[in-house]
């Protein structure tokens, strides 16, 4: 035959499948989209701009710890964009730029890089930069009103309105007043960047779903948790009314659907994945109940997320094969 | 809602290519060479010398051993060589070299053995090995061997028509092209192992022949024909028992253990020649397609003939062609010389283009679960890969490595593009140092 044809020779298998880690990042971006939009709406430009600061600050520290310790670029990966967008998710929309940067620095490199980059961290990077801003607490607890601004393009943050949060009436044990459930469902509240819309979240949800990108058992055992814990003890006198208002107030979703999901910092195997949600849902219960602020999401997320490694290990899968009959002696053990 | 096992894949299977194309007779190459261990087993002594005349289907190689099965010459002619030979493996082997006589000449030995199987079940296991008969999907496992240790044992017997793999439909066409022959070929199986009941198990994708095998069989209630999910890798034994009947082998165990015994369609359809008409395992359907061939075939060839004779066949390679393998992309062996000969086991010749390996420079695990959710056999690979990397022989134990049973689907699946199965390999090769290691202690 033709020796033009020189012949590679590779371990089996010789074909694989198109969907690689950028096309995974590109998803989840994506479903980012609308929820992105919807906070622009409510809450201007601004919140463009800080998105697109963190964003480009994420990417930057990935590609510059990375250059600096002469490791493989790996920012094509689109890994530190969805950490940026996350992060700004996190963020009131009043946050001075700075303090965005430096949450991103945190995120990137402390928790991310300087264990090993993409898959090592064992804390959702997003998330770890948001507790970390809260050293600047009034910062991060200044909630602009819904459509307040005077002019859409305005950067300015000393004029904007403030407004309290659902959750803080919710902290306060009281259902909100003056906000209808249908306005805080479509995100016409107070709120972090990413978090005021839950059908908006719900939709992004859905198309990760779609393309398989996460799987429903974090997300359902997450908000089912939330939801029957809230129903069965609510505070005040409406059972579903507090429910419901629970589940859309705070960064519940965003939680659930995005942070929750993140393939580094949660669970392998099936039943880990449901205990990973469940604990999460009981922790963030918990925090909203009796802790001393109002939103439980981020360190349940966190505390879950330092759980994984003994949540795996103790779901191992069963055996092919040793179940049924008493297990015989192994050919290998010979 | 069709039965089906842990976890799998569903690649494009890319057997359109070749599904509609009638097996072709490549008619016997000038020169053979036939590797002495065309089997699973001890490899068989050859019993011609050089300068010897042969005539086709004399026996030119057997063992002593139970666990292997004799060689026949695939054409008539003249023993060039009895020397090591490369092949397809990539180790040297033992090999006859046959000058063919252009004559395909019988031997005497071949002759139709259909009275002799008529009272002694005994008898069928005997033509059975004396026909050289192994695995034909490809593991090439001794199938006289197979039977008599599942004498007593086995309850219902398995016939696999799954053909899971990408690309290949060799078993599809005799399948449809011969389907009496297999359904006879299998009513000599259950007889050789005084059965009398079989399952058909064919993935839905090969509904033709579903169809067709379901007409030939009739009111007939001996074999039961039962259609599978297409899913990779529903062809493996332990995978197609559990999608059939829903029992899993126990680990390290055989079929055998929960009482089943499995067969290829192609092995069934080579039982039924051997006692109908005598003829041994001299030569086989192989199909040779993938994107890298002009022109995607069927082919009946004779085991030894070189790999290519078929690409040939086959109007050559594409221009892009990079990569060629004996059997299917997920398991087939890659081969980097196209001279060595086609063995028993051989379903296909796949050529690949150079763009379905997607290999990257850093592979990187993103934790994604997903070599996980696909494994048949509920195995952890992202632990395994890790536990491989840092040489932890006992958790790698732990976490039942030798299980793997090397599918591929986790490899194929994982958006990192990490090598996994390539370093289960290594972890098993590990795991057996260590035990030589501490058994020598």
């Amino acid at each position: 035959m033709d020796q033009a044809h020189k012949l590679k020779v590779s371990p089996s298998p010789h074909i694989r499948y198109l969907e690689d880690t950028r096309s995974i990042m590109l998803d989840v971006i994506i479903a980012l989209v609308p929820s992105l939009a919807v906070s622009t709406y409510i809450f201007g430009f601004r919140a463009l701009v800080l998105t697109a600061i963190t964003i480009g600050c994420c990417v930057f520290f990935e590609w510059g710890y990375r250059k600096l310790l002469k490791k493989s670029n790996d920012i094509g990966d689109l890994s530190a964009v969805v950490t940026g967008l996350l992060l700004a998710f996190c963020l009131p929309v009043t946050t001075p730029l700075w303090i965005a940067a430096v949450g991103a620095f945190f995120s990137i490199v402390v928790v991310k890089q300087l264990f090993g980059g993409i898959g090592k961290n064992f804390m959702n990077p997003a998330l770890a930069g948001r507790a970390f801003l809260f050293s600047w607490p009034v910062v991060m607890s200044t909630w602009v009103a819904p459509l307040s601004y005077k002019s859409f393009f305005s950067l300015k943050t000393a004029d904007a309105v403030t407004t309290a949060t659902p959750l803080s009436s919710l902290h306060m044990s009281q259902l909100p007043e003056g906000t209808t459930l249908m306005q805080s469902f479509f995100g016409q509240v107070g709120g972090s960047l990413g978090e005021v819309s839950a059908f908006a979240l719900i939709l992004g949800g859905i198309y990760l779903l779609v393309r398989r990108v996460i799987s429903p058992r974090i997300p359902l055992s997450y908000l089912l948790t939330v939801a029957v814990i809230t129903f069965i003890f609510p505070r005040g006198n409406d059972n579903l009314q507090w429910m419901l208002w629970n589940l859309c107030s705070g960064g519940l979703l965003l939680g659930a659907i995005f942070m929750a999901t993140d393939y580094s910092t949660s669970p392998v195997t099936k039943k880990g994945q449901i205990i990973f949600g469940i604990g999460c849902g009981l922790l963030t219960v918990f925090i909203r109940y009796f802790g001393a602020y109002p939103e439980g999401v981020t360190y349940s997320i966190l505390i879950m997320n330092a759980c994984v490694w003994l949540i795996d290990r103790a779901t191992y899968p069963r055996r092919f094969g040793a179940s049924g009959k008493p297990k015989k002696e192994s050919k290998s053990d010979g | 809602m069709l039965r089906s096992f842990y976890g799998g894949i569903h690649p494009d299977d890319g057997k359109a290519m070749s599904r509609n194309i009638k097996i072709e007779i490549l008619p016997a190459p000038e020169q053979v060479v036939i590797p002495m261990s065309l089997h699973v087993g001890t490899p068989c002594e050859p019993i011609v010398k050089v300068g010897d005349n042969v005539l086709l289907g004399q026996k030119i190689g057997d063992s002593k051993n139970t666990i292997s099965a004799p060689i026949h010459a695939s054409v008539s002619g003249t023993v060039k060589a009895v020397e090591p030979r490369l092949h397809p493996n990539g180790r040297m082997v033992m090999s006859v070299v046959i000058d063919s006589d252009g004559k395909d000449s019988f031997h005497a030995d071949v002759a139709p053995q259909k009275e002799k199987c008529q009272s002694d079940q005994r008898a069928i296991v005997d033509i059975i090995r004396e026909a050289g008969i192994v695995g034909m999907g490809g593991a090439a496992f001794p199938t006289h061997f197979k039977i008599s240790s599942g004498l007593g044992k086995t309850e219902t017997m398995i016939i696999n028509g799954a053909e899971c793999e990408p690309y290949i439909t060799a078993d599809h066409r005799i399948m449809l092209e011969s389907p009496e022959e297999i359904l006879s070929g299998i009513r000599y199986l259950l007889k050789a192992m005084d059965l009398n009941r079989a399952i058909l198990a064919v993935e839905s994708n090969k509904k033709d022949a579903v169809r067709l095998l379901r007409e030939k069989l009739g009111e007939d209630k001996d074999i039961e024909i039962k259609v599978l999910r297409t899913r990779y890798p529903q062809g493996s034994e332990k995978q197609l028992i559990q999608s059939v009947t829903g029992r899993q082998v126990p680990p390290g165990g055989l079929p055998a253990d929960v009482g089943y015994a499995v067969f290829n369609v192609y092995t069934a359809w080579s039982v039924n020649r051997a006692i109908e008409q005598g003829i041994p395992a001299i030569d086989r359907v192989v199909t040779v397609s993938g994107p890298g061939v002009t022109e995607p075939k069927n082919l009946r060839v004779r085991i030894g003939t070189p790999v290519s004779k078929l690409i040939e066949a086959a109007g050559g390679l594409r221009d892009n062609a990079e990569k060629i393998m004996m059997g299917g992309p997920m398991m087939g062996i890659p081969l980097f010389d196209t001279d060595v000969p086609i063995i028993k086991g051989t379903n296909a010749i796949v050529a690949l283009t150079g763009d379905e390996n997607r290999s990257v420079e850093a592979p990187k695990c993103i934790r994604c679960g997903r070599c996980v959710s696909v494994c048949p056999m509920n195995l952890l690979p992202i632990y395994m890969y890790l536990y491989e990397r840092n040489d932890d022989i006992r958790s790698l134990e732990k976490l039942n490595v030798t299980d793997c049973i090397e599918c591929g689907s986790c490899t194929y699946i994982c958006p990192g593009r990490l090598h996994l199965v390539q370093s289960f390999r290594n972890a098993k090769a590990k795991l057996n140092a260590q035990k030589a290691k501490t058994g020598q202690a």
